[in-house]
């Protein structure tokens, strides 16, 4: 496959390139906020119930 | 069938179904976009009059018909809260609005991209464009309601009222380019039939992407429902159980 | 007022201001394009406005287009397969602009006839095909037509 063909986009390499990169960007986003909020909330109750077993204690 | 949709409106029952769901939607989702990328990209042709530039329809299109479909789910969702005070549903409505709203973005963004250089504008305030933008605010309106109002019972309901006022939008969107003389050609929709004015070299590379979008969509969806399950129940016994026994 | 309370006004009152600037912006622009787009049959009938812009444009005709002296103005006339008009442009054409192609124009009547635009966009349809099809389809005579040609601005 021709590498210089296929980034050059017949000309259209300017708006090509950057639909796929913001389509990349957005997407990856949406897979990386929710994955992080739930393991943030999952971490956060666990430190919770840490805290209430020691607080019987 | 209705026992079963009752059964998932539990939240916990809805926590262990899509825990066994989600790695199967995973592997779906990402071997669609393994398949449907450089089919796009490389293993396509060019078009007879747009060039290189029709890859960019199978972004942009796959991401328009979702930003409408996932309004439709969110406003019936919201409806179902509504109606039938199911609190999930109040839950799916909040998890999919940014996932529409960013799907709408991104429709947005790469049909500017494809505009400039193939109708010579980065922007027309035609009907459709100037639709799917409105779509655009009202996700943001609906996201900034339902974060607005302390009550979460009265969140929900309130942006669930917003959602189905808005739902008129969706089929102004998608019959914009038949009533209205528009910039916009007409709808791809009917082209991705057989016979259709999509040709089948590039038929089915868009019917591969508008598939991993929809997995996308519930992959994510089910992921940020999840989280806001946990910040609901955060206190019953099956959640205090579940994260204990980790 | 608590801070609590004020963040929620003010969310609450962006709410209101994005909804309603929504519905005046799409009242406003749908009204445009509803009004504007004017044919070429409708501006031989004497339906243009005069001393306003407007929207025109159809299929450019083949063997019209000229570029003029000065070597910046292009001509070309515009048919909806009717009636014809022609356009003079001063500035960059769309990739798009060629003979046979849709295009649509922003601007004015001239008192003379001709419609100086100010903007032209090329309009294209939704057939998506590889050049060897088209080649194929354009030798039997079976292009699907163009819609500036078929429908006459707005269907409404």
């Amino acid at each position: 496959m021709n590498w210089a063909e296929f980034f050059h986009m017949g000309g259209y390499a300017l708006y090509v390139w950057p639909v796929y990169i913001v389509t990349a960007v957005i997407l990856i986003a949406n897979v990386v906020i929710p994955f992080r909020a739930e393991r943030r909330i999952l971490r956060d109750i666990a430190r919770n119930l840490r805290r209430e077993s020691r607080d019987v204690k | 069938m209705w026992v079963w949709f009752h059964k998932l409106g539990s939240p916990r029952y809805f926590w262990g179904f899509s825990q066994k769901l989600m790695p199967w939607l995973i592997m779906a989702c990402c071997l669609a976009f393994l398949i449907g990328l450089p089919w796009a990209l490389v293993f396509s042709p060019a078009d007879y009059q747009q060039g290189e530039t029709v890859r960019i329809m199978y972004i942009h299109v796959p991401a328009a018909m979702m930003s409408m479909m996932i309004y439709v789910v969110m406003a019936s969702a919201g409806a179902v809260n509504l109606i039938w005070r199911i609190k999930l549903a109040e839950l799916v409505a909040a998890a999919s609005a940014p996932i529409g709203a960013s799907f709408t973005l991104l429709a947005l963004i790469t049909g500017s991209l494809w505009g400039k250089p193939m109708w010579g504008t980065w922007w027309a305030w035609d009907a459709r464009l100037t639709s799917e933008l409105i779509l655009l605010f009202l996700y943001l309106g609906f996201i900034a309601l339902y974060n607005a109002i302390e009550d979460r019972r009265s969140a929900g309901r309130a942006a669930a009222i917003l959602a189905l006022v808005g739902v008129v939008n969706i089929p102004i969107i998608h019959y914009s380019v038949e009533w209205w003389f528009t910039l916009h050609q007409g709808p791809t929709t009917q082209g991705m039939r057989v016979g259709g004015s999509i040709d089948p070299s590039m038929r089915y590379p868009l019917f591969t992407m508008m598939i991993a979008f929809n997995l996308f969509y519930v992959m994510t969806l089910i992921k940020r429902t999840r989280t806001l399950v946990l910040q609901q129940e955060r206190n019953s016994g099956w959640v205090r159980e579940m994260v204990g026994s980790r | 007022m608590r801070p609590k309370r004020k963040r929620r006004l003010y969310l609450v009152a962006l709410l209101l201001v994005g909804v309603g600037g929504a519905a005046a912006l799409a009242l406003t622009a749908f009204e445009q394009n509803l009004r504007y787009f004017i044919t070429p049959t409708e501006i031989v009938d004497g339906k243009a406005p005069k001393d306003r812009a407007f929207r025109t444009g159809g299929l450019v005709k083949p063997g019209t287009v000229k570029r003029a002296e000065d070597g910046v103005t292009v001509g070309f006339t515009v048919t909806d397969n009717v009636n014809d008009t022609r356009i003079a442009y001063k500035g960059i054409l769309p990739d798009l602009f060629r003979e046979g192609q849709g295009i649509v124009a922003n601007g004015r009547m001239r008192a003379d006839g001709v419609f100086v635009a100010n903007e032209v966009l090329a309009k294209h349809d939704e057939n998506y095909m590889p050049p060897e099809v088209a080649q194929s389809l354009k030798q039997a005579g079976a292009m699907p037509e163009h819609e500036m040609g078929r429908k006459q601005g707005n269907k409404l």
